[in-house]
């Protein structure tokens, strides 16, 4: 890719280079690459003895508007939704000027290994407590975006998800800033690229879906079929069904729905069917066709319900006559 | 802050022009009139020599705008991104201005202190969500680029899904270069949304020569062109389009 040749020249450091801040004068030495994105590259870095994560890119830009998201991150309270934004400055290299920002090191593995390491067991509670925080960031009024494994990271003891790089958290009601294909409702044909929260959660839907196939899947019929049919033929990903496909379908209006659902489902150790629906139902989704699906289903757990009650109620009321009589 | 409409022209080809007009001048041409010219190179196992990454380079150096080379896999995450990174740019430039005007000198963003930078960037971003947008598409449809016309119409549905997703107002137009009489033909005349392009790229047919320059002069014309009325109503179309979705 050339248009990065400059990126990549600008920004590659070694390991023992000592950067300094032009604005705040703070010096940093670098100990290890951690990773690269479009927008630039992590390093690993030292101030005064605490580890830090660096953030370099020679396209200022991009700098300027994550530090814009971390700083109105830092302003919710109470929540850890992107790394703590420690410092920004620029640094003068003799070659030009590099723009770069300074934030906690979240150490551990990505999602997908620490699930191939420590079991699917995992999954539910993992995404449970990822749900948690994309609520808060949507009560917040921003949509994650670019949400991936790559992009979460377990820490611990005690094992907690966090998210990394904010490059594609995008104010609510613009369009997305950057996506990645397999995680995008709009590839997969089932939505726009709207920053709306139901976007997050269809890209939570399709980790969970990873998680089970971790090399991901090439987009065939690249539609609603194709991905009930992956879910299908995975027995792990089989309990979850209800949750990944409400969400895929854009059924859940917040997190924290898709949050209980996922929760009563990690709960219960046997599979149950349809027992976390009940909110659903009620929201509007793009796809008409399958929500009267869903909702005669739902008809029919009702009428079920109905009879239920009635039965139980005469019974006690049978009941009641016969002891009076007696 | 007025900015007017942003106005591009993307060239999706994959290699080096054979054929009338300097590319680089016409593009540079282009940059004068206020348009920006995005160029992407499409390679599949070929790879483009030294001659078509320099010829590639050079438009979009000398048109404004950015440049990316990419295997077809890859082409409809980078038709986006190279769109929207050239419309910061613009957009950059525009703001930059302004502030020139109101702090004197060659000041730019990348002068100021971090914190009002990040001021700056708000409005850039801001704009960037709501400015109008042109795109004109420019296909190469020599007999190499044959078997990538598919992934190439993917890559347009999807750029304008992404663009479509801002609540500014996009219009794209579609040519290729060569057409069947001409150097370049129209494929689409400006369209909020390109659904259309479905039926009419499958009938494409691919030959012939590369005449780029040509083409780009050919897109010059049509920005220039009033606008009809046709492509007024199809602007009503876009916000019925937006809240039946």
């Amino acid at each position: 890719m050339m248009m990065n040749h400059s990126l990549k020249s600008q920004c590659k450091v070694n390991p023992g280079t000592v950067i300094e801040g032009k604005w705040h004068r703070n010096r940093y030495t670098i100990i290890k690459e951690l990773g690269y994105g479009a927008n630039g590259i992590v390093y690993l870095a030292k101030n005064q003895n605490q580890q830090v994560a660096l953030k370099m890119s020679d396209n200022g830009m991009s700098i300027t508007s994550e530090v814009n998201v971390l700083k109105s991150f830092a302003k919710v309270q109470g929540s850890a939704l992107g790394p703590s934004l420690l410092d920004v400055d620029d640094w003068d290299r003799r070659i030009g000027k590099v723009s770069f920002y300074v934030m906690e090191y979240i150490q551990g593995p990505d999602l997908l290994t620490f699930i191939q390491q420590k079991g699917s067991s995992w999954t539910g509670v993992l995404i449970v407590q990822l749900l948690n925080d994309l609520d808060s960031l949507h009560k917040a009024g921003w949509v994650f975006g670019d949400l991936k494994p790559d992009n979460l990271i377990v820490t611990g003891p005690p094992s907690k998800i966090r998210t990394i790089d904010v490059g594609g958290t995008t104010i609510q009601g613009r369009a997305i800033k950057e996506f990645t294909e397999f995680y995008d409702r709009g590839y997969w044909g089932l939505g726009t690229r709207k920053a709306d929260p139901a976007y997050d959660l269809f890209a939570a839907a399709m980790i969970i879906i990873n998680t089970a196939y971790p090399k991901r899947f090439a987009k065939t019929t690249g539609d609603l079929k194709q991905l009930k049919m992956m879910v299908r033929q995975k027995k792990e990903l089989l309990k979850y069904e209800d949750v990944i496909l409400n969400a895929l379908q854009g059924h859940y209006r917040s997190a924290g729905e898709m949050r209980n659902d996922m929760l009563q489902l990690t709960r219960s150790n046997s599979v149950q069917r349809s027992t976390g629906n009940r909110n659903a139902g009620q929201t509007a989704g793009p796809q008409p066709a399958s929500r009267q699906v869903y909702r005669q289903k739902k008809q029919k757990g009702s009428i079920f319900e109905t009879l239920l009650i009635t039965f139980i109620v005469t019974l006690l009321y049978f009941l009641y006559i016969y002891g009076q009589l007696l | 802050m007025k900015t007017g409409t942003l106005k591009q022209i993307l060239l999706i080809t994959d290699g080096c022009s054979n054929q009338g007009e300097d590319p680089v001048a016409m593009a540079a041409l282009a940059k004068e009139q206020g348009i920006t010219v995005n160029v992407i190179g499409v390679m599949e196992q070929d790879v483009i020599d030294e001659q078509g990454m320099n010829e590639i380079e050079g438009i979009a150096m000398s048109g404004g705008g950015v440049s990316q080379v990419v295997y077809s896999q890859q082409l409809s995450q980078t038709v986006q991104m190279v769109t929207r990174k050239a419309m910061t740019q613009t957009l950059q430039g525009v703001v930059n201005k302004e502030l020139q005007q109101i702090l004197g000198g060659s000041k730019t963003m990348e002068d100021l202190p971090p914190d009002q930078r990040g001021e700056v960037m708000e409005v850039v971003d801001e704009l960037g969500e709501t400015v109008e947008l042109e795109v004109l598409v420019l296909v190469d449809t020599s007999a190499s680029m044959k078997h990538k016309l598919p992934t190439v119409k993917e890559a347009l549905l999807d750029l304008s899904l992404s663009l479509n997703a801002r609540s500014g107002d996009n219009r794209f137009s579609v040519f290729v270069f060569p057409g069947k009489k001409k150097d370049v033909e129209k494929l689409l005349d400006w369209t909020p949304n390109l659904e259309t392009l479905t039926s009419i790229f499958s009938k494409l047919t691919t030959g012939g020569i590369t005449p780029t320059g040509p083409a780009i002069h050919e897109a010059l014309n049509h920005f220039k062109k009033k606008r009809s009325l046709r492509s007024l109503l199809s602007g009503d179309d876009e916000s019925f389009f937006e809240e039946s979705v």
